[in-house]
């Protein structure tokens, strides 16, 4: 008896907690499909903040994904839809943050690494180039000792 | 230059030792609100004790109001009613809730226990003011000036410490400028 108890109480539990989590959304097509998908995956969820708002079951982002859904069959195209959340929520929501002023060092950083790390070759590269450079440079008497010690080593061996 | 190139690896361990030092103690949960400097976005919505009767934007004009977001499905808002309660009935501030997701008899049953610090309360069953404010975890608070823009969002509880070093402050200032 108990364990029928505890099968009912299991199957009922589980059924709540998927419940929870499937939004049933009907797309006119797969294109449509994916882009709520595409959308709902770039947001990021301002209350469960590690996760977008696609994977995330805080109730904050169930009434996100409600609003992108209903912006889209309404025709908003996808700008209007980021703007219209990220204008109530803030840039926090967006997991590709613009292009400004403030942001600029953000997406620069990695420019500017790769800028710096071609400065720090080109310097070694050079340096070693003209090192090179003054070691090959022997004077005529050098250059006359170095032959007579290759004659000598020819005739020795 | 050999020897600035010695000091250049110190240089960028300090460099970034201020920058990575500024953020700890910030708490990332708490974001500004994206609407700070905007006016408080349009509703219609029914009062909480007066299902009769319909309340919009032009509740939050004219003085400077708390919009305090709370409901009784969460704890925190519980936590903080007895602050809200001293700053009503103490300190005189202007309080408007807003009930969010929540229903009107718990909602009622609780200010009938817990005593009422709302000049008003906004009733909104559906989150759809809350969600216009961008509320993402109650208890939310703003600071509404008297053109109903909004000048602060507080996000946790409100108790002393907060209203005495943040609260206060942004208020005296929106008083001051207006």
């Amino acid at each position: 008896m108990v364990r029928m108890v505890c099968l009912v109480l299991v199957l009922l539990l589980s059924g709540g907690a998927a419940a929870d989590v499937a939004d049933v959304y009907d797309f006119s097509d797969r294109a449509q499909e994916q882009r709520y998908q595409n959308l709902t995956a770039e947001l990021r969820c301002p209350k469960c903040q590690n996760q977008n708002i696609a994977d995330s079951n805080a109730p904050i982002a169930k009434d996100m994904r409600n609003v992108v859904y209903q912006m889209m069959k309404d025709g908003a195209s996808n700008e209007e839809i980021v703007e219209s959340l990220v204008g109530r929520f803030g840039e926090f929501i967006r997991y590709k943050p613009e292009l400004d002023s403030r942001t600029f060092l953000l997406w620069a950083t990695p420019a500017i690494a790769v800028l710096g790390g071609l400065l720090v070759v080109a310097g070694v590269v050079i340096r070693s180039r003209r090192a090179g450079m003054e070691s090959q440079a022997l004077s005529a008497e050098e250059r006359s000792r170095v032959d007579e010690m290759l004659a000598n080593e020819d005739r020795s061996s | 230059m050999k020897r600035f190139l010695l000091f250049l690896p110190l240089l960028v361990a300090i460099v970034l030792g201020i920058v990575l030092f500024a953020g700890i103690g910030k708490d990332p949960t708490k974001l500004e609100s994206a609407l700070v400097g905007k006016p408080v976005p349009e509703f219609s919505l029914r009062d909480l004790h007066n299902p009769e009767a319909t309340l919009d934007q032009s509740l939050l004009r004219g003085q400077v109001s708390l919009l305090n977001v709370w409901g009784t499905w969460c704890p925190a808002c519980k936590d903080e009613h007895g602050d809200l309660m001293w700053l009503a009935e103490e300190k005189g501030v202007n309080i408007i809730g807003l009930n969010y997701k929540d229903n009107r008899e718990d909602a009622l049953v609780w200010l009938d226990r817990l005593g009422d610090p709302y000049r008003t309360v906004i009733y909104d069953p559906q989150g759809t003011l809350g969600f216009d404010l961008g509320v993402y975890g109650a208890p939310e608070t703003f600071v509404i000036d008297a053109d109903g823009v909004v000048r602060y969002r507080h996000v946790g509880v409100v108790n002393e410490t907060v209203w005495e070093q943040t609260l206060l402050p942004v208020i005296n200032d929106v008083q001051g400028n207006g």
